[in-house]
């Protein structure tokens, strides 16, 4: 760049405290506390510190655990079929123990691990420290949506051991055959997994509106909306477009419940099940599809709105670099957050929709791409001759990126209804999707303990154990999920349970099965790496400085680290600035943390915001 | 924040960017609680959308034709069958409860202690004779042989859609009746004056309480606006 240009852009765009002109007390100005300060709960007893605490960072760490512990079950039950998959010969799974596997896995990484572990866990423990609030808005609701969550799991789990198991119906729960003879677990299974879900949604609406509270009305002075840091506002996003998205999921729930044990014909067509005429009539199934996927879609950015705004932060602190266009970063946040209610039955297309409709849909589908890729370029050119720290959650971050672009150009094939058509059912979509909202914001998941262990246990994760889990997940992840693009396209149709060799399945898909089971294997045994550095960590992991990797938000800065019950001592922190003043010219170290006056640091060029 | 800095703030159109481009709170002088019911009901505004558009869907696509409203709603009064008469009769108390709960939202803000809590009794035994009607309305359904499986007039899903939608809107009117006596006992001992702590939450008593508790008996009243348009009067 010129020096004529350089000239340009500062000239544009900083903004100087000049302390000759005007005395320190006026450039510090923050507006006056609107509030007084928050009326916390103390616990006091062993119940209320380590059971129902209603301390949002305990509860974090609470939802996350639960949240991990289930998604364990959901990778030891992945583990299972691939090898079924794999060796059909072995004999491992009957055919209804492989549906309700599958079904079993999707549903817990779903719902039980990632929803979960993202708003409610970093959520959670994020939402105030970032805000700079002392604790969510209502402690009490909060401590209360944590329960309702276990509640939801324990059912959950309950339903492996009710006669027939749990239901085999797959993640969508497609009645009528989810609540038909024949189906897995199509009695007591699917009635525990639809009052599982219900409760979920019940104690996600209470957690929700308190992340949405606290983000709204309990900032810190000076934290405008437009200084939040980006992880704040995709979780804010995400859960706004939770509680109004899990309302059609509550709904359709409730009415296969009442398909299942009145023998109401919401769902249910006439049918003939083993030669006798069923009582149900008159039923629309097309009807649960939509509510399915009103909901469904949502869920998907319900997951990666979290994953971008955290991967956003993850990115610009390792890269020592303001985040590219931030206020573009909200905006396609938000963007992304109100189209995705408008794409549903792109999930649909083989349902026997107008074919008008599919001509909509894909129209909004392929309008998602639009904020979408703005996101992954505003990745990029954030690290464009940034000074790029190869860490862990840098590490992570870089993954994602090249991950969710992977699954993010699949989709553009599968949002086009003429090339979804003959790949619909296949193993591309489940390569598809498994990359885009499997790999991708797991991997953010795990860059961000990485970035934020210290913050909790006030010690490091252990950099080797670290670069061999993510090397295995990284590279693994790709020698599993590659070969499925190929083998959607030869037509190996999903949701089988046993694969042989036979005139419509190509050999290499044998192989490539066998292959893909043992990277899943070996991807699998990784995690348990990561696991063991968790677990040993806590206690003999490197004793972790203030501030380690030198970030600006405030969850960094309270008085004491790891933060104690209401965070931040006697007085709550005064914001001056964004997230993101990084490497900023003038300035004496790399950062400026947001709760730094502009008269600490007089003559950097900061941005105005 | 207090009235006068609130009254200072720009108005109309301008006081929205004005207010989201601020720090600390986007909603000036709302208090959390308030500002929680709004969404909570936008969320719910959403259950109940969905249950109208299904029942809509289910109405439009079902093979045996539907009854015709106001024949099954009719009430025998004095011989004469009178189409929509329990509703109607239902509506308005419904409605009327909605007026004396505004009442005890006024009173509550001006520290009457007594008429508060005199209005807020009457709002909950409005609801309470609404919740009593439709058991009435259910079990004379019922006795006529509807259910949620069948009907004798016609389509099986109008009994299905009846007694899901219905049963889940009395369950909100019957919590908000729960939730209306325990306020009218606490405005009566008082413990909206005191700031009294509460039982579970260990958070001061505020009048606003009431005005949230408002909020959502209107809801409560509005969705029942739209089941009697899109159920009773379709």
């Amino acid at each position: 760049m010129s020096d004529e240009h350089e000239h340009k852009l500062e000239a544009k765009s900083d903004y100087t405290a000049d302390a000759s002109s005007v005395g320190a007390s006026d450039i510090d100005a923050v507006p006056e506390a609107e509030l007084p300060d928050q009326d916390l709960y103390h616990s006091h007893s062993w119940w209320t510190t380590y059971v129902f605490s209603q301390d949002a960072k305990y509860i974090g760490i609470q939802y996350a655990l639960t949240a991990i512990g289930t998604g364990l079950l959901g990778l030891v039950l992945s583990w299972l079929m691939r090898i079924q998959l794999a060796f059909p010969g072995l004999g491992l799974l009957e055919p209804a123990a492989y549906y309700q596997f599958v079904t079993m896995h999707g549903m817990i990484m779903v719902i039980y691990l990632l929803t979960a572990l993202f708003l409610g866990g970093f959520g959670n423990l994020l939402i105030p420290l970032m805000c700079g609030s002392r604790d969510m808005a209502f402690p009490y609701v909060n401590m209360l949506s944590y329960w309702a969550f276990v509640v939801a799991v324990l059912v959950l789990l309950a339903s492996f051991f009710v006669p027939g198991g749990p239901t085999g119906a797959g993640w969508t729960l497609y009645p009528p055959q989810a609540i038909t003879a024949g189906t897995p677990g199509s009695n007591m299974g699917i009635i525990l997994m639809l009052i599982s879900l219900i409760l979920f949604v019940a104690g996600f609406t209470m957690g929700g509106l308190n992340y949405i509270i606290t983000v709204l009305q309990l900032r810190a002075r000076g934290m405008t909306l437009m200084r939040m840091p980006l992880t704040i506002w995709g979780i804010f996003t995400a859960t706004v477009l939770a509680l109004l998205a899990f309302p059609a999921l509550l709904v359709g729930c409730l009415m296969m419940t009442l398909d299942s044990m009145l023998g109401t014909s919401f769902f249910m067509p006439a049918m003939v099940s083993m030669g006798e005429k069923l009582s149900y009539d008159g039923g629309s199934p097309i009807l649960f599809q939509h509510l399915f996927w009103f909901f469904g879609h949502p869920e998907v950015y319900i997951v990666a709105l979290p994953a971008f705004g955290i991967v956003s932060d993850l990115l610009s602190v390792h890269a020592r670099k303001n985040i590219f266009g931030y206020r573009m970063m909200v905006w396609a946040i938000v963007g992304i957050g109100a189209l995705s209610f408008f794409v549903w039955a792109h999930h649909m297309y083989v349902s026997g929709m107008n074919p008008w409709f599919g001509f909509f849909f894909a129209t909004t589908t392929l309008i998602i791409a639009v904020p979408t890729a703005l996101k992954v370029y505003n990745w990029i050119i954030t690290l464009w001759r940034a000074n790029i720290q190869l860490t862990l959650p840098m590490l992570f971050s870089l993954a994602f990126i090249v991950t969710f672009l992977n699954g993010g150009l699949t989709g553009l094939f599968l949002g086009n209804v003429t090339v979804d058509v003959p790949l619909s059912d296949t193993y591309f979509v489940v390569a598809h999707f498994h990359m885009v909202m499997g790999i991708a914001p797991i991997l953010v998941v795990f860059g961000a303990i990485y970035h934020w262990y210290p913050l909790i246990t006030g010690r490091m994760l252990n950099e080797t154990l670290g670069k061999i889990h993510f090397w295995v997940t990284f590279v693994g992840s790709y020698a599993i999920y590659f070969p499925m693009h190929y083998q959607g396209f030869v037509g190996v149709p999903r949701r089988y349970f046993e694969i042989y060799e036979s005139p419509y399945i190509e050999t290499s898909t044998l192989v490539l099965n066998q292959f893909i089971t043992i990277a899943a294997l070996i991807v699998g045994a990784a995690q348990l790496v990561f696991l063991y550095n968790i677990i040993t960590s806590a206690r003999l992991g490197k004793k972790s400085e203030k501030n380690p990797w030198k970030a600006n938000s405030l969850e960094w800065h309270t008085p004491q680290m790891p933060p104690e019950h209401g965070n931040w001592g006697k007085e709550t922190p005064k914001v001056y600035r964004w997230a993101y003043d990084y490497s900023v010219p003038g300035a004496k170290e790399d950062y400026i943390p947001q709760n730094v006056p502009p008269s600490e640091v007089i003559g950097a060029k900061v941005e105005k915001t | 924040m207090d009235q006068s800095s609130i009254e200072k703030l720009p108005k109309g159109w301008k006081s929205i960017p004005n207010d989201l481009g601020s720090d600390q709170t986007a909603f000036k002088g709302v208090q959390w609680g308030k500002a929680m019911m709004w969404i909570f009901l936008l969320s719910d505004t959403f259950i109940f959308s969905c249950f109208l558009i299904s029942y809509m869907k289910g109405r439009a696509s079902t093979v045996v034709e539907w009854p015709n409203p106001s024949e099954v709603f009719a009430l025998d009064f004095m011989g004469v069958p009178v189409p929509l008469l329990l509703i109607a009769i239902m509506t308005f108390v419904l409605i009327t409860s909605s007026g004396t709960m505004a009442l005890a939202v006024k009173y509550g803000y001006e520290k009457n202690k007594k008429m508060c809590g005199w209005f807020i009794l009457l709002t909950a035994i409005g609801g309470l004779t609404f919740v009593g009607m439709q058991a009435f309305e259910w079990s004379k359904l019922i006795h006529e042989g509807v259910r949620p499986w069948e009907n004798p007039f016609g389509a099986p899903q109008f009994g299905s859609f009846f007694f899901m939608i219905t049963g889940f809107h009395g369950t909100h009117v019957s919590i908000g009746v729960i939730f209306l006596f325990i306020f009218a006992r606490k405005v009566f001992k008082g413990d909206f004056d005191t700031g009294k702590r509460g039982y579970f939450t260990t958070m001061k008593s505020d009048y606003v309480a009431i005005e949230i508790l408002g909020l959502y008996w209107h809801f409560v009243d509005l969705v029942w606006v739209f089941i009697f348009a899109f159920f009773y009067l379709w």
